[in-house]
């Protein structure tokens, strides 16, 4: 459990050369798939993304990291200012993060504190409102203690929404957010898996989520009341 | 993506106790087939897909390659409602590849991704509501003609009636298959009822017309009661269509609207429908595929005949809907023609590929024909330019073989099989010495 992963493949020289200088054994990585296929028996010491040049890949990397293991893996991301935007309602894949271009002292304070403080902490695994519960664990969602039937992507829009009540989100951000750059069928693709998480919730569940008009949806209430 | 798509199904086969997971494709007419598979199988089945022997497939193979591979799509596992529930089933929809891992040319799947990226390339996401009729029967006694099961019309409230229930159950089972429902009624014709569905992706949308039969005619099987989506099962009443609703989407929304329009609609809309009416002949043959079909498209029941376009004229073949509230969203062509006997795939990936072709080149959307085009005659019809859509399989297969839209579409495989397959369909058709002819000419010639 002494090795780092790093995307992408190859890294850029100067963290290269800063994980070197530390000490710390590290492998990089071109792609998610070969982060996951690649991960050693007793898990990774941590996780540095780099994402200023493949953004999108630098999130599927971090999603394929979070992805279904109980025990985090601590995980740095190095984005550059420009950037900064895209962090926003990303908070859950990543623990801490370092603008580009990076002292490499600071880096170094950064990942000694990240990974001998975050190592192995555990992450929740059920999230509720109400009467709706998903176990993040299993993929399994609920309504009253009856199983919901869902299709991937009705699991993973519920699961943004059920994690962020009562924030008003447009088309745009679900799509980005929920679907990433894979998905097929434009903004409308939103309104449709809106459409069909409303039915599957049952009429008694269905306002959970409410059309918030000409702007998109929120679920559950509004923290100033409605 | 995929990694993630491919756990959610495996925990939840886990979880869920699953039993059997039903692995769904379609054959070139557009008939549902699947095999099952059980779950110490399936891990392997999204990694590598499943090998079957394709030659029993209509449409398929020929015998000496007859090996091809059904790779289950992730994001179309669901699980089936009307499986028992100590025993529960899923069913995920297959893409067809050959061993070698290339798209199999005779899978209608395929095809329409085929289409579908053509459309993506120009930043188009094609969007389609289908409203799709059917008739309800008695158990049908062979030849024997088809007995209606009530007598009510056009949104009769028929609520002690059996045939209400069914559509209810109907709606609900489609709706736990992530198949929402706009509007459900019943028709004109006795027994004839209506579901709309709401509008998605083309692909997702094709695969719901698929579940869309399968649930009709299971929810009414199970009360002893016949489905049927044949075009036209009556004589003298309106025969069963499937309107398909039609639109585009880029990044900046709905690329049929126009503010700037008198009907809303932008140069890409009037492009799109200038193309789809130019080769509306070519492609018929594959939205409307049976002998049967052509009784449904004739005048005086609201089926379109002539290849013409209207803001509210049901006789056109292109209808302009105005939308609720002059929603810019909402902004949509329909097309009139296909019945619900079609093959989605094939039908959606045609229509697509006439619209686009009239994008590309430019087309040039004739007058909008607002006249009620039965009343009028052959002379005035041909003065206006408005031609008639093919009269029968043989008018329809004959313009389809000189179309090099439609080979293109759907690529050689499927075209020539087609082609070969509804010819011989015609052929026994032809042979056929009907009740009409023993009526009209036995005694008196």
């Amino acid at each position: 459990m002494d090795l780092v992963a790093v995307f992408p493949e190859p890294p850029p020289p100067e963290l290269a050369r800063t994980l070197d200088l530390a000490g710390y054994r590290w492998k990089a990585f071109a792609s998610a798939d070969e982060v996951a296929k690649s991960e050693p028996a007793e898990g990774w010491m941590g996780a540095i993304v780099c994402a200023d040049a493949e953004i999108e890949n630098a999130w599927a990397v971090c999603r394929a990291l979070r992805k279904k293991d109980v025990l985090q893996v601590p995980l740095l991301l190095l984005v550059t200012g420009a950037q900064l935007d895209e962090l926003t309602l990303r908070d859950e894949l990543f623990d801490d993060f370092c603008l580009l271009p990076f002292h490499p002292r600071e880096l170094e304070a950064r990942l000694r504190h990240l990974f001998a403080f975050t190592a192995s902490s555990p992450r929740p695994d059920l999230v509720d409102y109400g009467e709706l519960v998903l176990n993040l664990e299993t993929y399994q969602a609920s309504v009253g203690g009856q199983p919901l039937d869902l299709t991937y992507m009705e699991y993973e829009l519920l699961k943004f929404l059920v994690q962020n009540p009562g924030k008003v989100f447009t088309r745009e951000i679900l799509l980005s957010r929920v679907w990433g750059y894979d998905y097929y069928g434009g903004a409308r693709t939103v309104d449709v898996h809106i459409r069909r998480l409303r039915a599957k919730l049952g009429e008694e569940h269905a306002n959970l989520i409410q059309t918030v008009r000409s702007v998109g949806y929120r679920f559950g209430q509004s923290r100033w009341g409605n | 993506m995929l990694d993630q798509q491919r756990d959610y199904v495996l925990r939840t086969v886990e979880e869920r106790g699953v039993r059997l997971i039903r692995l769904w494709f379609t054959d070139v007419l557009g008939n549902l087939k699947s095999f099952a598979i059980s779950p110490a199988e399936l891990e392997n089945a999204l990694e590598d897909g499943m090998t079957f022997d394709g030659s029993s497939i209509d449409g398929f193979s020929r015998v000496q390659e007859s090996d091809v591979l059904a790779v289950p799509d992730a994001n179309t596992f669901v699980m089936l409602p009307w499986a028992d529930t100590k025993a529960p089933e899923a069913r995920v929809f297959c893409d067809i590849h050959n061993l070698d891992g290339s798209p199999f040319g005779g899978d209608p799947r395929q095809v329409l991704r085929r289409n579908l990226q053509r459309a993506q390339k120009l930043g188009l996401d094609f969007l389609i509501a289908p409203d799709i009729e059917f008739f309800y029967f008695a158990p049908p006694e062979h030849g024997q003609p088809p007995r209606p099961l009530d007598e009510a019309s056009f949104f009769d409230l028929t609520t002690t009636d059996v045939t209400g229930t069914l559509r209810k159950e109907t709606i609900r089972t489609l709706e736990t298959m992530s198949i929402p429902v706009e509007y459900s009624f019943h028709e004109d014709a006795p027994s004839q009822h209506e579901i709309d569905l709401r509008h998605t992706d083309a692909l997702t949308m094709a695969d719901s017309v698929m579940t869309f039969r399968l649930v009709v005619k299971e929810v009414a099987a199970a009360q002893g009661v016949h489905a049927t989506f044949m075009p036209k099962p009556l004589e003298g009443v309106q025969g069963s269509g499937m309107h398909l609703h039609l639109s585009l989407f880029d990044n900046d929304g709905n690329a049929f609207y126009s503010a700037d329009d008198s009907y809303n609609l932008s140069d890409t809309a009037k492009k799109f429908m200038a193309g789809l009416l130019f080769h509306a002949s070519e492609i018929t043959a594959i939205t409307n595929q049976t002998v049967n079909s052509y009784k449904r498209l004739v005048p005086g029941f609201e089926a379109p005949v002539h290849v013409s376009w209207a803001r509210n004229n049901r006789s056109g073949l292109i209808r302009v809907p105005v939308p609720k509230r002059a929603n810019p969203l909402a902004t949509r062509i329909e097309y009139r023609s296909p019945d619900p006997a079609c093959n989605p795939y094939l039908a959606f990936s045609v229509i697509l590929a006439a619209g686009l072709r009239g994008i590309e080149q430019g087309y040039e959307l004739p007058a909008e024909a607002d006249a009620n085009l039965f009343e009028m005659g052959d002379d005035a019809l041909q003065k206006l330019g408005i031609d008639q859509l093919p009269q029968s399989l043989s008018d329809a297969l004959r313009v389809m073989e000189s179309s090099s839209l439609v080979h293109e579409a759907l690529g050689e495989h499927i075209f020539e099989w087609f082609l070969r397959n509804k010819r011989s369909e015609w052929r026994g058709y032809k042979t056929q010495v009907t009740p009409f002819e023993l009526n009209r000419y036995l005694r008196s010639i």
